[in-house]
């Protein structure tokens, strides 16, 4: 293995530590979770629903706290713009247009429009949204809207990007050409991306690691190495590395579920 | 229609179903306004023809023609008590949307609050007005404060209870989103729950226009005013003793083209600050 060909990440950025989520219902979300995110990683946490993954989203971005264990988070201390969330839905505002939309992160550490203007016009171009600074989202097919929806993310310049399965509701094509336009993006920027997603496919296109969780309770079943280089482009869909990359994840992924599959050798057991 | 829709039936052929659904729309459209002026024409001709036939006394019921006439001759009087009642009416209305809204941001602020507070407000907005009256008419002395206040206690509840519900339907990743970026109280107030109750808002607004014209006509009638200062009820209730039929309905046709003119200008309103993103204020694309 050439060093050329690995995704040149550094060294550890947030280390999760035996983190366990229960809910007021009793349902265990989360037990003991193990993982380590380094700086630029792009992540992929894979599994069926109902194994947590988004509930691990959750805990690393702050917005509800774990039961147990620690999320210890290295390097300079994360302020609250170094996170960007982007969730399944464009989630954005419907009376706002796309700039106001992408503004509001700056916006509510009170930056003026005007002192704005420039990072959200950059951002903007960066999604290949020039232009549309005033349409409202209801003007806008859904994948322009989760364009606004990465903007929006984006804005702070984060240095780390969560992503809770961003592009499921999105029909295929549009779906690739996010896929591909979010790889030039970080490759560009080289933020961490944590991306949670159902997709085998997808997970193995973009991430250069990917984490494998099951369910019942949630927790963290393997993990692999995505042994491919970037840039990944449309051909890399159609290459051997693709399809055996697939498979690999592909069984692990049944393990984890619980089905027994073919090749469930060459992955790392936790 | 558009002119590309228009270009479109020129250059394709349409199938008769089509032309048959086109003509179906142009047909509804128009009908939409022509049938109940029609309508409103037919059933005012029977009006003046059943007093002809019958020889009803104009005292018992004015013909039509009787009752234009004295909206005329008697426009100055009826005018200026429906500039009465519309003083009452809008003031209550604003005092309303004051009332309501801050209550109901004053309910989103805590769940405690809206917990103790929201059943008084169903109290009173299930207590008919009218039997409230003769309190009020005990503790307020200040006719114009009364009629306000009563007119208020009728118009404020669809605002509160409507504007509480919008504060209330907001998104629930959009909030995640404000909490992530450290948005205090006040931001999430003013960027995410004031703009989301909107549509809520103006929903409760119509209907609290209408109602701060019926709180005001009524307060009116409980209070019993009368005076040059008085309001269009207190014309009705004269007109009532005297036996003036005429200026009776003349003074009801006014009250009735007053809260229609209140319902479409709040419509209006409505549709212009929706109208780029609400669904309710969307044409309709087929």
């Amino acid at each position: 293995m050439q060093p050329a060909d690995k995704a040149k990440t550094g060294g550890p950025q947030l280390i999760l530590r035996s983190v366990g989520k229960v809910f007021g219902n009793d349902v265990v979300a989360l037990r003991d979770v193990d993982m380590t995110i380094n700086q630029g990683d792009f992540l992929s946490l894979l599994g069926p629903s109902g194994c947590g993954k988004s509930t691990a989203l959750r805990l690393i971005a702050g917005l509800s706290s774990p039961t147990s264990g620690i999320l210890d988070w290295r390097g300079p201390v994360m302020g609250k713009a170094d996170i960007g969330f982007v969730f399944q839905e464009p989630t954005l505002m419907p009376w706002a247009s796309v700039f106001d939309n992408v503004w509001l992160p700056l916006r509510l550490q009170g930056v003026s429009r005007a002192d704005a203007k420039p990072q959200v016009e950059e951002v903007l171009s960066q999604v290949n949204l020039t232009g549309f600074e005033n349409a409202v989202p209801r003007e806008l097919s859904g994948g322009m809207k989760m364009r606004v929806s990465i903007a929006r993310g984006l804005v702070t310049r984060p240095r780390v990007l969560l992503m809770d399965e961003p592009f499921a509701a999105l029909d295929e094509i549009t779906r690739f050409q996010l896929n591909s336009d979010l790889l030039t993006l970080w490759e560009r920027e080289r933020f961490t991306v944590i991306f949670v997603t159902h997709s085998v496919f997808e997970s193995v296109f973009l991430s250069n690691r990917i984490v494998v969780m099951a369910a019942h309770p949630g927790r963290v079943f393997g993990e692999m190495d995505v042994d491919a280089p970037y840039p990944r482009d449309e051909t890399f869909r159609t290459s051997e590395d693709y399809a055996h990359l697939t498979r690999k994840a592909s069984s692990l992924l049944r393990s984890a579920m619980g089905i027994e599959g073919e090749g469930g050798d060459d992955h790392v057991l936790h | 229609m558009s002119s590309t829709e228009m270009q479109g039936h020129e250059a394709v052929m349409i199938d008769a179903e089509e032309m048959r659904r086109a003509r179906q729309r142009k047909m509804e459209k128009t009908g939409k306004w022509l049938l109940p002026i029609l309508i409103m024409c037919v059933a005012i001709f029977m009006w003046d023809r059943i007093c002809v036939w019958n020889e009803i006394p104009r005292y018992i019921l004015p013909r039509p023609g009787e009752v234009l006439a004295t909206l005329i001759e008697d426009r100055g009087l009826l005018f200026s008590s429906l500039v009465n009642t519309l003083k009452i009416t809008f003031l209550s209305l604003a005092l309303a949307v004051a009332g309501g809204v801050g209550l109901s941001v004053l309910f989103t602020q805590s769940k405690w609050v809206e917990m103790s507070f929201f059943p008084f407000a169903v109290v009173l907005q299930v207590t008919p007005i009218v039997a409230i009256f003769p309190l009020i008419n005990i503790y307020v002395d200040n006719q114009t404060t009364k009629l306000l206040l009563c007119a208020w206690i009728v118009a404020f509840f669809p605002i509160l209870s409507n504007t509480t519900l919008g504060l209330n339907s907001v998104d629930r990743n959009l909030l995640d989103l404000f909490k992530l970026n450290g948005a205090s109280r006040w931001q999430t107030l003013w960027h995410l729950r004031l703009p989301a109750s909107m549509p809520y808002f103006l929903g409760g607004l119509k209907i609290a226009g209408g109602l701060a014209l019926i709180g005001a006509v009524v307060a009116e009638f409980v209070a019993g005013a009368s005076g040059l200062s008085s309001g269009l009820a207190s014309r009705i209730i004269e007109a009532g003793y005297r036996l003036n039929a005429p200026r009776l309905f003349a003074a009801l046709i006014l009250i009735s083209f007053t809260g229609i003119l209140i319902f479409l200008v709040l419509s209006f309103i409505s549709n212009r600050i929706l109208r780029r993103w609400h669904e309710s204020a969307l044409t309709q694309e087929r």
